[in-house]
């Protein structure tokens, strides 16, 4: 338990560098919050410093149980510290709702309290995105990629970190190369996205944090009325491929680099079934909006439907248009496609596309089965065999996803929310999406909620962003068992 | 370095271990079994991959297009020979290491072709650059230890002259309750120095002054000569080995009866298969072959287990060598040896009624961590079962570097890292704090640490 702390208090030293970003914004648009930003940098460090000093004699290599808890100590207490700033700079802004802001950033879900973003300073919007950004590949695998820390230990870390069910997967030998090698890519991406965003008519700063929130699959922006604001068809055809992009392995994107080709994504099963899916959607419900006179013209009705579907289904979380207005049918089916489309891997939220094929093959499996009772037939996805093994925890992790939504949907009810905004809020934020349906809809934000709300909105944000597991072992009790 | 590994079994998972531990080397395992690979990636910092290890497709897997070394260490001597030859064919790798157990295959080395230097031509053979056999290794070992009774572990450096030996003080040594120093007293003819104590597990520095226990664990050096003298100063002088009984006619067992006949030492085979046993008895000449159990009290009683010098057991289950050893210790044999490869089980057993423990892997690992170290590595081996390590490096550079021209008490290193002897030309120098290093001496050091290994192959690098 020491140990973990004395870990946790380097990875809080190293967090205060996270600063630099904001601080620069300030130095930039001269905004005021210089000092507001330099003092948040200097508690983060001061507080890492003393965990780390206190716990110096129970330094150790992690098990795999370590992993387990410093990961989720490490996302709540950076969620924490990262509030400082917010609550220095806006004033009457309570602890619930800035921890909500940063938890939602770090989680990359992107639902706000905020109002008046379009007013606020420069470096608060930057410090907002950054977080998304910082927490799209992952704050622990920066940290294993820039601390040499642990060996072995480096790699319980990454596991109960990564999306996916598939972890023992490495891209290199070394972890601390893994996890280098998938910053790198992000880092990469992320550059071609801001000039991309700025060849389409965007300014410097909204580039940048439209980049950092849509690599993430975060989803703020630096307007209320999102990316609506720049009622732009280029901007938004940018944002949807690098939406597209992320919502992908970045295993796969390394890989690509490495070859110099794109041959390896011709047998992504994963990301050809999420294009189809979107791709048949999109166009499903193009025809639908426009059937149901919502837009006069069938293009009209493609180009929002296009955008406000490959935003949610990715679980970014952009929008441009109030699609809780479409005919009911479109924004359920859009939230649905929320749950899984985004890729193993990839910085998106929910089931995961590799769980769903697997889930729909095991599913034919059994009805083959019925058919021929002595067919032997393994469950493959890409010509691979899954293992077993690998089955039966995709099984075990979709019933404690339900199950979660179920228990926090029933405590947002007993707060007394509606039905449509309490289960489409706790879909949001555990799928790490954004924009809900009825109160919380995309017009709206989260600050209508009471402090009790939301804090359940928090805690599914972070179940979704760790994939419950790694959260929900720590509440069992062989977990604590020596 | 880049380095592939073929073959998950007990020699590649402690070359995995051994090679990962060092900061510079990437290490991919290759195996068929998943689940060994899975338990195998949880516990070291490596990549694994699944498949067969000659296939091109799965050498291109593990990256073989840019890997500096392959290592076959297969159950196959086949498969380890084709796998080399694949990935030179297919990706040029540059250093390509092969387990070869048959004799077959070793008596023929023209078969293998180093390619490492000038690349032949036409190659006139498995390309294969160094091969290990670690059969024959074990053997050579366990051969040294019959050799020197009361010796723990005997490792050779600069081509056999120059020996390491680790024993236990016992009273009746000459040296034991004397300080290190009076060792010149008592053999002025002899040149030794002291590398190493542990007492109590714990590793202590020796000085002049330093005095020897009973029951001390003492690693010395000494030229090979001079090593049974060097012994008497510890324990009580002992007979030469003449009475061995084996447990286990494997490969080992049956190769170390082959070594001892032809010495004329008086040895009884143990092999419990009656078929193996009758193939065994065709190649040997001297030795009685025993078709029985070697945990068989009744057996060992009747074949005079209580005059035997050693006894060593080298079946392929370490639970039935240690079992059998401990009953053989108990009615009455002089010594007793056991193959053992798990390091915890080892540990467990040396201190107690077992005499010596011996670790296949880690002595075969070392001629392959020579080959991977930086710098001018000419032999390393594993001491302690792996906690601590000798090893033999050549000095290059000019007077005033980090290393050559200066004494052995100007040159920084590591804690726990002792210079103990320099090899230069013919001459064995034992190192005192004035000898100084010159280019081309070869230097043999012991760490006490393995964890400094790096520090002392940068030194040496420059």
């Amino acid at each position: 338990m020491l140990a973990v702390v004395h870990v946790l208090g380097s990875m809080l030293m190293l967090f205060s560098i996270a600063y630099v970003m904001p601080v620069v914004t300030s130095l930039i648009y001269a905004d005021g919050l210089l000092v507001d930003f330099v003092a948040a940098s200097l508690i983060c460090l001061c507080a890492g410093a003393l965990l780390w000093a206190v716990t110096r004699r129970n330094k150790r290599e992690l098990r795999s149980r370590d992993g387990f808890l410093l990961v989720s100590l490490a996302w709540v207490l950076m969620s924490a510290i990262a509030t400082v700033p917010l609550l220095l700079a806006i004033p009457g802004l309570t602890f619930t709702d800035a921890f909500f802001e940063t938890m939602s950033g770090l989680s990359t879900t992107g639902a706000t309290v905020l109002v008046g973003l379009d007013g606020l300073p420069p470096s608060i919007n930057l410090w907002r995105h950054a977080l998304c950004w910082y927490g799209g590949m992952g704050i622990i695998v920066l940290v294993v990629a820039i601390l040499p820390l642990l060996g072995v230990g480096g790699m319980q870390l990454y596991k109960a970190e990564t999306p996916g069910p598939v972890k023992n997967e490495k891209l290199t030998p070394r972890i601390t190369q893994t996890a280098k090698a998938l910053w790198f890519i992000y880092f990469l991406i992320t550059v071609a996205c801001i000039l991309s965003l700025k060849v389409a008519g965007m300014g410097w700063f909204d580039a940048v944090c439209h980049s950092f929130a849509a690599m993430a699959l975060g989803g703020f922006s630096t307007h209320d009325a999102s990316v609506g604001y720049f009622n732009s068809v280029p901007i938004e055809m940018v944002l949807i491929v690098f939406m597209l992009i992320a919502a992908m392995n970045f295993a796969r994107h390394f890989i690509a680099w490495q070859q110099k080709s794109l041959r390896t994504y011709a047998t992504d099963t994963e990301a050809k079934s999420m294009l189809a899916v979107i791709g048949l959607s999109a166009l499903g419900i193009a025809l639908y909006v426009w059937h149901a006179g919502v837009y006069p013209g069938f293009f009209t009705s493609l180009r929002h439907v296009a955008f406000n579907l490959v935003s949610i289904a990715t679980d970014c979380g952009f929008v441009s248009e109030n699609y809780a207005l479409w005919p009911a049918f479109a924004p359920m089916w859009i939230l649905m496609l929320s749950c899984y489309c985004a890729n193993t891997g990839s910085t998106g939220g929910g089931i995961k596309m590799f769980r769903t094929l697997v889930l729909f093959r095991q599913a034919g499996r059994e009805l083959m089965l019925l058919v021929h009772p002595q067919a032997v037939r393994p469950v493959k996805i890409a010509g691979q065999v899954v293992q077993n093994q690998i089955v039966f925890a995709v099984l075990a992790f979709v019933v404690l996803y339900f199950g979660t939504v179920v228990v926090l949907t029933f405590s947002l009810l007993a707060s007394g929310l509606d039905f449509m905004s309490a289960f489409s809020a706790v879909i949001a934020c555990i799928n790490n999406a954004g924009p809900a349906l009825g109160i919380v809809g995309p017009a709206e934000n989260y600050q209508i909620l009471t402090d009790f709300q939301t804090w359940v909105c928090s805690l599914a944000m972070l179940l979704g962003r760790l994939e419950i597991f790694s959260f929900l072992v720590l509440l069992t009790p062989s977990f604590w068992r020596k | 370095m880049k380095i592939i590994i073929l073959g998950a079994g007990q020699v590649g998972r402690t070359a995995a271990q051994h090679l990962a531990r060092e900061e510079a080397n990437d290490v991919t395992v290759v195996d068929t079994d998943d689940e060994l690979l899975r338990d195998l990636q949880d516990r070291i910092d490596i990549r694994t991959v699944q498949g067969n290890a000659a296939s091109p497709r799965t050498l291109e897997l593990a990256g073989a297009g840019d890997a500096d070394m392959i290592v076959a260490l297969t159950n196959s001597d086949e498969v380890n020979m084709v796998a080399c030859q694949v990935a030179w064919t297919l990706f040029g790798t540059r250093t390509k290491i092969a387990r070869i157990r048959s004799q077959a295959f070793t008596r023929r080395p023209e078969i293998f072709v180093s390619t490492e230097g000038e690349p032949p031509a036409q190659l006139s053979g498995f390309a294969v650059d160094m091969y290990l056999s670690p059969e024959e290794t074990v053997t050579a070992y366990i051969e040294r230890l019959v050799r020197y009774p009361g010796a723990l572990q005997v490792v050779d450096f600069a081509d056999s002259r120059v020996r390491i030996v680790g024993l236990r003080a016992v009273k009746g040594g000459l040296l034991v309750g004397q300080p290190i120093r009076a060792i010149r007293q008592h053999i002025p003819q002899v040149d030794a120095r002291v590398a190493a104590i542990y007492r109590g597990g714990h590793s202590i520095n020796p000085e002049g002054d330093t005095v020897v226990e009973h029951n001390d664990e003492v690693f010395f050096i000494a030229a090979t000569e001079d090593i049974r003298n060097v012994m008497s100063e510890m324990r009580k002088a002992e007979d030469p080995v003449k009475r061995v009984v084996i447990a286990g006619g494997g490969n080992i067992g049956l190769r170390l009866a082959q070594k001892l006949e032809e010495d004329n030492h008086e040895v009884k085979i143990i092999e419990r298969s009656s078929a193996r046993a009758r193939e065994i008895s065709e190649k040997l000449r001297g030795t009685i072959v025993l078709n029985g159990d070697a945990a068989d009290e009744e057996l060992l009683v009747e074949e005079n287990i209580d005059s035997a010098d050693v006894f060593c057991a080298l079946t392929n289950s370490e639970e039935a060598n240690i079992l059998s050893a401990l009953l053989a210790k108990r009615l009455g044999a002089h010594r007793v040896m056991a193959l053992i490869t798990r390091p915890a089980y080892a540990e467990l057993m040396q201190a107690g009624p077992i005499d010596v423990a011996i670790s296949p892997q880690t002595v075969t690992i070392g001629s392959l961590l020579a080959y991977v170290r930086r710098g001018d590595v000419v032999m390393v081996h594993s001491l302690r079962g792996g906690t601590a390590e000798a090893m033999e490096t050549v000095a290059h550079g000019t007077r005033g570097g980090k290393v050559v021209g200066r004494a052995v008490e100007d040159i920084k290193l590591p804690e726990g890292a002792r210079i103990i002897t320099l090899v230069r030309g013919d001459r064995v120098i034992m190192a005192h704090h004035d000898s100084v290093v010159e280019t081309g001496d070869h230097v043999i050091l012991f760490l006490a640490d393995k964890r400094h290994v790096e520090q002392v192959e940068r030194l040496f690098q420059s």
